[in-house]
């Protein structure tokens, strides 16, 4: 049995223990200790742990004030709130001001299943790549999310990270090398392009596992920058294997698909299906539960690879 | 006179003087470029100029210095007053001015930190400047550092919720190091506050969300420096200064006026006004 990861403990664990090194590292939290997972930091910061209770427009200001003085902030909460509640202030005080704050929508996508739509942070891609001067980050497993909060330390600028809850299996081998804006080749096949990132990743890897059984090798890219997109990879997707399927745990509004889709048809227009959460609020139903119904899986996706295939002749 | 009783005559006469110019060139800047909001832009220029030339420690040559005392405007929509002030310390050239608004300038109608030296963050949207101003000052505390940090909002602007989450956490946080200067014009856009959306008691709110409170006459340069000068007001708790002041300030023409919120002076207005300010500075 695969061994499967919450990115949360990856993403504090590498936290604190870059904290350790660096006095500049904080954490910012709206009351969100337990669901960040961040008790241990404030256990052994509990200065550098700064709760501003639940206040998000007050916890990204605070952020972005925080970053004036000298300090490198994440500021971590539950990505329905943490984005969209505080939205113009990530826009004015982060991305605008390009204060070096480090936001962290944890707990994303549709993770909180039964908890129902207004605790389903499936717009945030959307919400924060349209934004100028952000980047926008979606780790798809443990490895992955810890580099991530290395590089988000060592490059400087608002950034945003979307970490999910939803246990992953480990997808990168231990030594890759996560770059902002550069997708990860996972698997090479030049009949048709899987493009996903966060929690679909495994499920693409697991489709192309099945594509290749009918004989149809499928290349997979792990988008984990939705912006700055690695349009590169895009495009060579395009002329390469004629063909692209998107799965993101989001909106088919605006996120990865529409990020890739823009490229494509600007670039070298081939047929693409966008596989997301199709513009409804999600019934009643856990976590994985809804990724079964939206297709969101390894099977969906095979489904969708299949008939994209046989389209594109 | 009050200002004269305090003695500090020279300062005092000093900046009232640069208060003046700084609302002159305000004025010519705003109908040079036929945008801008002088009505909180008169009522905001003797706190601009006294924290700028006698409170911050700032040095206009060094505007990253890490140890600076921060100013936010949090009032953006005054972006000239601040642009002239900032020109008026040494930030940029006052002839930089004269740029203002058209194409490709640094001074945008609403302030950018990227561009103009001296701005702290960009603001524009109301309710966001105190939010920034509590992580700064929290970021002082956090770093043993004795830099201070100011922050200018208007009084309609507290009508946004986003300065009440701020307000009650740099109390939480004990940021006396923290002072919110309240422009209290009591006009906001269209209308009188207290006609648009109740703010009074308004000194009861802030010391019932745990700030130390003094109430001043925001256009009586010795009061707005000796109040400052008392800063932190009680060890512990954030400070707020309710500035009693009046729109349009020193034009009689536009004082109490809401109509010159963001209303631009034709030619006439201009000269009348440019008089009556001459007339104040000598």
């Amino acid at each position: 049995m695969t061994q499967l990861y919450d990115c949360r403990d990856a993403f504090e664990n590498k936290l604190r223990e870059l904290a350790s090194q660096d006095q500049r590292i904080v954490a910012v939290v709206n009351d969100s200790v337990g669901s960040s997972k961040l008790n241990q930091f404030g256990q052994m910061y509990p200065v550098r742990l700064v709760n501003v209770g639940i206040a998000e427009q007050n916890m990204i200001g605070v952020g972005a004030g925080l970053a004036n003085g000298g300090l490198i902030p994440f500021v971590c909460g539950a990505s329905p709130f943490l984005t969209g509640r505080a939205l113009e202030q990530i826009k004015a005080d982060l991305a605008y001001s390009n204060t070096n704050v480090k936001l962290c929508g944890m707990s994303s996508g549709m993770a909180y299943g039964e908890l129902g739509p207004t605790h389903h942070s499936i717009e945030d891609m959307a919400w924060l790549r349209a934004i100028a001067n952000m980047t926008v980050i979606v780790p798809a497993d443990p490895v992955e999310t810890a580099q991530t909060v290395e590089v988000a330390v060592s490059t400087a600028g608002p950034m945003f990270i979307r970490v999910s809850r939803l246990p992953v299996p480990i997808v990168h081998d231990p030594d890759y090398h996560f770059e902002i804006g550069k997708a990860a080749l996972l698997r090479d096949g030049g009949d048709i392009t899987l493009i996903a990132n966060g929690v679909l990743v495994c499920q693409a890897l697991a489709a192309a596992e099945m594509l290749a059984k009918e004989g149809i090798h499928a290349r997979v890219l792990n988008m984990s920058t939705v912006r700055p997109l690695d349009n590169e990879a895009v495009q060579a997707a395009a002329t390469e294997t004629g063909g692209i399927l998107t799965a993101e745990e989001h909106t088919v509004f605006g996120g990865l698909g529409s990020a890739v889709a823009e490229v494509v048809v600007s670039t070298h227009p081939v047929p693409m299906r966008i596989l997301g959460v199709p513009g409804v609020f999600a019934p009643t139903g856990s976590a994985s539960w809804l990724l079964e119904h939206f297709g969101l899986t390894a099977q969906g996706i095979f489904d969708a690879a299949l008939e994209l295939v046989k389209r594109k002749g | 006179m009050k200002d004269t009783q305090r003695g500090n005559t020279e300062k005092v006469e000093r900046l009232r003087e640069l208060a003046s110019s700084v609302r002159r060139w305000d004025l010519q800047v705003v109908h040079g470029a036929k945008l801008g909001h002088v009505g909180g832009e008169m009522s905001a220029s003797d706190i601009l100029v006294t924290l700028y030339f006698a409170v911050l420690r700032i040095d206009p040559s060094r505007p990253d210095d890490p140890e600076r005392d921060r100013f936010i405007l949090s009032k953006g929509h005054s972006a000239v007053a601040l642009y002239t002030t900032l020109a008026h310390a040494g930030f940029f050239p006052l002839e930089e001015l004269k740029t203002f608004a058209q194409p490709l300038s640094r001074l945008n109608g609403h302030p950018d930190r990227k561009k103009v030296p001296g701005v702290e963050t960009n603001t524009g949207p109301l309710g966001h400047g105190l939010p920034v101003a509590v992580g700064a000052a929290l970021a002082a505390k956090l770093q043993d550092s004795s830099w201070r940090v100011f922050v200018l909002t208007g009084d309609g602007e507290l009508q946004e919720g986003s300065n009440w989450e701020a307000a009650m956490s740099a109390a939480h946080y004990k940021l006396d190091n923290l002072t919110v200067i309240v422009d209290r014009n009591r006009l906001q856009q269209g209308d009188w506050t207290e006609q648009t959306m109740h703010l009074e008691p308004l000194a009861d709110k802030w010391r019932a969300f745990g700030w130390s409170v003094r109430e001043v006459d925001g256009h009586d340069i010795a009061e707005l420096l000796e109040t400052f000068s008392r800063v932190p007001f009680e060890p512990g708790k954030p400070n707020c200064i309710i500035a009693h002041t009046h729109k349009g300030q020193g034009v009689s023409f536009m004082r109490d006026k809401a109509a010159w919120h963001h209303r631009v002076p034709n030619a006439e207005e201009l000269a009348t006004a440019l008089k009556e300010l001459e007339e104040v500075a000598s």
